[in-house]
């Protein structure tokens, strides 16, 4: 055979084993939904009508889309700020918190300037949900830089501390002044104005945060790939022994990690108000106001290899799985709990599957030719490749 | 290995399409004929658990005794815990397309879902509790239970059931239903005498028992001898205050079972009622508008009394007073 | 009135409170510590709790027996613990992560098979009181210490324990080697894996009796999500507590402690708003943390992947 030919062959071969690759983490969430059939099959539940309604509900009709995205939406901003921060060596797990404050600050914003133009209202509101996020994210890296207090300590404890300011504000200063009279006294703001709510595309409840958020994973992938700093950040990411004898190098990039991906979740935070729900609302607790994406967020990105381009797809995929399990249990009325467990299994799933990834990964390099290449090298060849 | 988990996948895949496809036939709604053979359908989305003996269990209950009175003629599915209000926005919507006839959002903080979702399915009728605002919306009801009614009720039995003059309260977060409450159960501590002490704790959790029962203990160290609070996670609360050897006063769902010899009374409440009057409604076609509280004088609220502890007859007979005071409207509970 | 704060009653209250909130936290802090010391990050200790706690519960509704019901936590927190470890060991999964997983997991099954099987709130006959014989007659210092449930006792009895395997003992020796430098612990011949094995599953073990102290010694009722974060918080106090176990046992009480504080706030009605009284514990742990000298190091090795080379 014509030498080219052989190495077209291979290179196609490549081609299709590194698409396989990046599909492992769908097969793991395929796994985990086959784990998931029998216990919906011990709760009396058939499991392929019970998927088939995840299916549709996630991306049967065109609403179904729709309500997919809305959900994605603040799973891939988490999940931006997780591409960048897990880089830096950080996994940020005050996301929770950190969307709280941002949504607080936007909210608080347009609840009190009124007299603004719409869209310089929105736009003023992304940078205060932007700020807040920060703040919340660059406590614990403050502390962490110059205190030596552990991250996983403060962003825990700061999780709580933005649930009680939270509660705090929704029942007092920042309450609906209609509830204030009522006698339901519902621990909610009051409406944002119609011209200062993000567009949406009706009647579907898609809205503009999605664009925006795209836009965002596009700049990041170019800050990633395409400037120094970005670079600097990879680097640093990948090879942790050199960085650890820099010794300041890595304490400034935790401080950076967690501002960054405070920054993003913050951002996620505005989002749930101005293009979601209009008002903050809170029922007590963390989740009732995110909904989890502080956390799944997290595994949106893992979904999407911290590539923050295929953090978008990952992260529609991840929403899809969660819009269409509720959709699920209402076709099939199982206790919404295994809803939670089979999303618990997806992570774990999603998670264990990198490591066959990685395997993989290393066999076809060192197939095609990278045999004595570093692990570390040929996977920075390969995203080099990549992108 | 590859090759044979493309094949399983895309075989599952598959497989969830054909079951997707299987589905269509029923996302579309039922056929609008007025005929009396088609069950009712009713739909339930709720933030708290199924049996979590208070908020959400309250509802449950109230449409298994409907379910036990209409047989055949009801069919009804329920979405607990969607305390996230997105994801109860999306069922309330889900529930409506798939032509439910009736659907219940049982929460306070879906307020905005049920007025957006609302316009869109003129056929639906929506009930959204617990709260009092319609919007306006023809095919909205809002239901609410004067919580402060049983609430007082509770207060008067409790003063003057206290020998220390300390009253323990033990409660989640200061807003909404448990607010209500506990406003309305000090007031009717307080009419009783005006110096008893009525101490009220909010643990700023729905969910931790642990910190309910320590909040109880405190209570009862700083001399409390009668204890009441709201919401999922007392049950810790009132644990210690069996263990005490004190009372205890519930509300929202009937703890008496739960500790037979410290639950006096349960402030029960009864969606019943109101659930028929929203389906009698709709027979008449009237699809919204209305707003119904669940109150002592039309058995929404209830105040089930212990058989298992002795109450004196003067307790009984005052008891009796104030519910007719309240239902005539001679006691009027005032607001903090 | 915040002199009332002052009076014998309110500091009683706030020890003993403070003891009886501590116990469940030192129960999985220490188990986490060792699964850290061996360079483990478990951040799934909520989901081993919830499950613990309702195995516990199941176990000793049906059976009476609370020891069974322990025995029933140990065993369901073992096998989350088996998990976690295979994942994380041979899988080299982020660790991070797989907690978050197996935390939804716990939380989601314990729920799930608490309205399957037993379906209401009911109470359960648990743990009761011992009074230590001569000890728990001495006024006030009696009446706070020694007037606990046994699995109060065994939570404190467990720090001294747990200082002494992980400080004196070769197996605590190995534990700390092969989170400082598992490669060298591997040349040595001793098993990496192995190891860490043994300490997530002991770590999930101790979750499970942390659950079973709620629900069948402190509580005695399953409620869902009844733990409302303390796993979370009993992860971070390993960190508080510099990866030791008196220091976690400061940790533990100090949280514990400003907690029960809060209550007492409220009790007698100082007036500052709830949230700001409830949200004083988590405030004072970082300021403490923060103000403290000795932070302690982490383990070089900890969240990092093993692999042994050739």
């Amino acid at each position: 055979m014509p030498p080219k030919q052989v190495t077209a062959d291979l290179h196609l071969k490549d081609r299709a084993g590194s698409i396989f690759d990046q599909m492992m983490p769908i097969f793991a969430t395929l796994a985990a939904l086959l784990v998931g059939a029998i216990f919906l099959m011990l709760l009396g539940a058939n499991p392929l009508t019970a998927y088939g309604a995840l299916a549709q509900g996630a991306f049967g009709s065109f609403n179904a889309f729709a309500e997919t995205l809305v959900k994605a939406t603040p799973l891939l901003l988490v999940g931006l700020g997780t591409c960048i921060a897990y880089r830096g060596s950080v996994t940020n797990i005050g996301g929770e918190g950190q969307m709280i404050i941002g949504a607080i600050l936007s909210t608080w914003f347009g609840l009190t300037f009124t007299e603004l133009p719409g869209w310089l209202a929105i736009i003023i509101a992304m940078l205060l949900g932007i700020l807040g996020g920060m703040i919340w994210g660059g406590i614990p890296g403050i502390l962490k830089a110059y205190f030596n207090v552990n991250e996983i300590l403060s962003t825990v404890m700061m999780n709580a501390i933005a649930v009680q300011i939270m509660n705090f504000l929704m029942r007092g200063p920042m309450i609906d002044p209609v509830q204030r009279e009522a006698s339901s006294q519902i621990p909610q703001t009051a409406r944002l104005l119609e011209s200062y709510r993000l567009p949406r595309l009706s009647p579907t409840r898609l809205h503009l945060g999605l664009l925006i958020a795209i836009l965002l994973a596009v700049a990041v992938y170019f800050l990633l790939w395409r400037t120094t700093l970005g670079y600097r950040i990879r680097a640093v990411g990948q090879s942790q022994p050199a960085s650890k004898y820099g010794g300041i190098d890595v304490k400034k990039h935790i401080v950076v990690a967690l501002l960054l991906s405070g920054a993003f979740a913050g951002l996620a935070g505005m989002m749930q108000v101005y293009g979601v729900n209009y008002r903050m609302i809170t029922d007590g607790s963390a989740t009732g106001f995110t909904g989890n994406a502080g956390f799944n967020g997290i595994v949106a990105a893992l979904f999407g290899q911290l590539h923050p381009l295929i953090t978008i797809p990952a992260s529609v995929l991840f929403g899809g799985l969660l819009v269409g399990a509720n959709a699920m249990q209402r076709v099939v009325q199982v206790p919404s709990a295994l809803i939670t467990a089979l999303n618990g299994l997806v992570v774990v799933f999603v998670v264990s599957s990198e490591f066959f990834r990685k395997r993989s990964q290393k066999r076809r390099l060192s197939q095609s030719g990278t045999e004595q290449a570093k692990p570390e090298e040929a996977e920075m060849q390969q995203e080099a490749g990549e992108a | 290995m590859k090759k044979v988990l493309t094949l399983v996948s895309v075989l599952l895949v598959v497989a969830m399409f054909l079951g997707a496809c299987a589905q269509t036939p029923v996302a579309e709604p039922p056929a609008a004929v007025e005929e009396t053979t088609q069950p009712l359908r009713i739909a339930v989305v709720s933030p708290s658990s199924i049996n979590d003996l208070a908020f959400t269990q309250s509802i449950s209950d109230a449409l298994m005794v409907l379910k036990a009175e209409m047989g055949e003629g009801l069919e009804y599915a329920f979405t607990e815990n969607m305390f996230v209000v997105d994801d109860a926005a999306a069922a309330i919507r889900d529930y409506a397309t798939k032509g439910y006839d009736i659907v219940i959002a049982h929460g306070s903080q879906y307020g905005s879902s049920v007025q957006e979702i609302a316009p869109d399915f003129p056929e639906t009728v929506f009930a959204w509790g617990t709260t009092v605002d319609t919007f306006g919306l023809p095919n909205v009801h809002a239901y609410e239970a004067a919580s402060d009614q049983g609430g007082y009720v509770n207060g008067v039995m409790a003063g003057m059931l206290t020998k220390s003059k300390i009253i323990g309260v033990v409660g989640p977060i200061e807003t909404g239903d448990a607010k209500l409450y506990v406003d309305g159960f000090v007031a009717g501590a307080k009419s009783v005498d005006p110096d008893i002490d009525v101490r009220v704790t909010y643990i700023g959790s729905f969910s931790d028992v642990a910190l309910a029962s320590e909040a109880a203990t405190t209570h009862i160290a700083a001399g409390a001898d009668v204890l009441t609070g709201s919401a999922q996670m007392v049950v810790g609360a009132i644990g210690k205050a069996e263990e005490a050897g004190l009372y205890w006063f519930g509300t929202q769902a009937d703890q008496n079972a739960f500790a037979p010899s410290t639950v006096v009374a349960s402030q029960v409440y009864h969606w019943e009622g109101i659930l028929r009057e929203i389906i009698a409604l709709r027979a008449a076609g009237i699809m919204g508008g209305h707003t119904f509280s669940a109150d002592l004088q039309n058995g929404g609220q209830v105040i089930n009394l212990n058989p298992e502890i002795e109450l004196s007859d003067e307790i009984k007979a005052k008891v009796e007073e104030v519910i007719a005071g309240i239902n005539d409207g001679s006691i009027v509970i005032p607001k903090p | 009135m915040i002199s009332d704060l002052l009076s014998a009653t309110v500091i009683i209250g706030i020890i003993s409170s403070g003891i009886r909130l501590a116990t469940p936290y030192l129960f999985a802090s220490i188990g986490e510590m060792f699964g850290q010391r061996s360079g483990v990050l478990n951040l799934g200790v909520e989901g081993q709790m919830l499950l613990g706690s309702f195995a516990a519960f199941y176990v000793t509704l049906e059976t009476n027996n609370v020891w069974l019901g322990v025995l029933a936590a140990m065993g369901v927190g073992a096998l989350m613990g088996l998990a976690m470890a295979f994942v994380t060991i041979n899988l080299h999964a982020t660790q991070g992560i797989s907690g978050i997983g197996f935390y939804l997991f716990g939380m989601g099954m314990s729920n799930l098979l608490f309205q399957k099987l037993v379906g209401t709130v009911e109470g359960v006959k648990g743990f009761q009181k011992i009074s230590v014989p001569l000890l728990g007659k001495i006024p006030v210092i009696g009446e706070i210490f020694f007037n606990h449930n046994a699995l109060v006792y065994l939570a404190f009895l467990l720090v001294p324990v747990a200082w002494f395997v992980l400080n004196k003992t070769t197996l605590g020796l190995k534990i700390r080697a092969v989170g400082e430098n598992p490669e060298a612990v591997d040349s040595l011949g001793v098993s990496v894996a192995g190891i860490r094995y043994l300490t997530v599953i002991m770590g999930g073990v101790f979750s499970g009796i942390a659950g079973a102290s709620l629900s069948i010694a402190l509580l005695n009722v399953f409620q869902q999500n009844m733990t409302a974060g303390q796993g979370f918080i009993a992860v971070a106090l390993v960190y508080f507590g510099g990866w030791k176990p008196f220091g976690i046992l400061g940790g533990a009480l100090l949280f514990s402690m400003i907690n029960a504080l809060q209550l007492w706030v409220q009790v007698l009605g100082i007036p500052i708003p709830a949230e700001l009284a409830v949200m004083m514990p988590y405030i004072l742990t970082i300021l403490v943390l923060t103000l403290s000298v000795s932070k302690g190091q982490g383990p070089s090795a900890l969240t990092k992947v093993f692999e042994r080379e050739g």
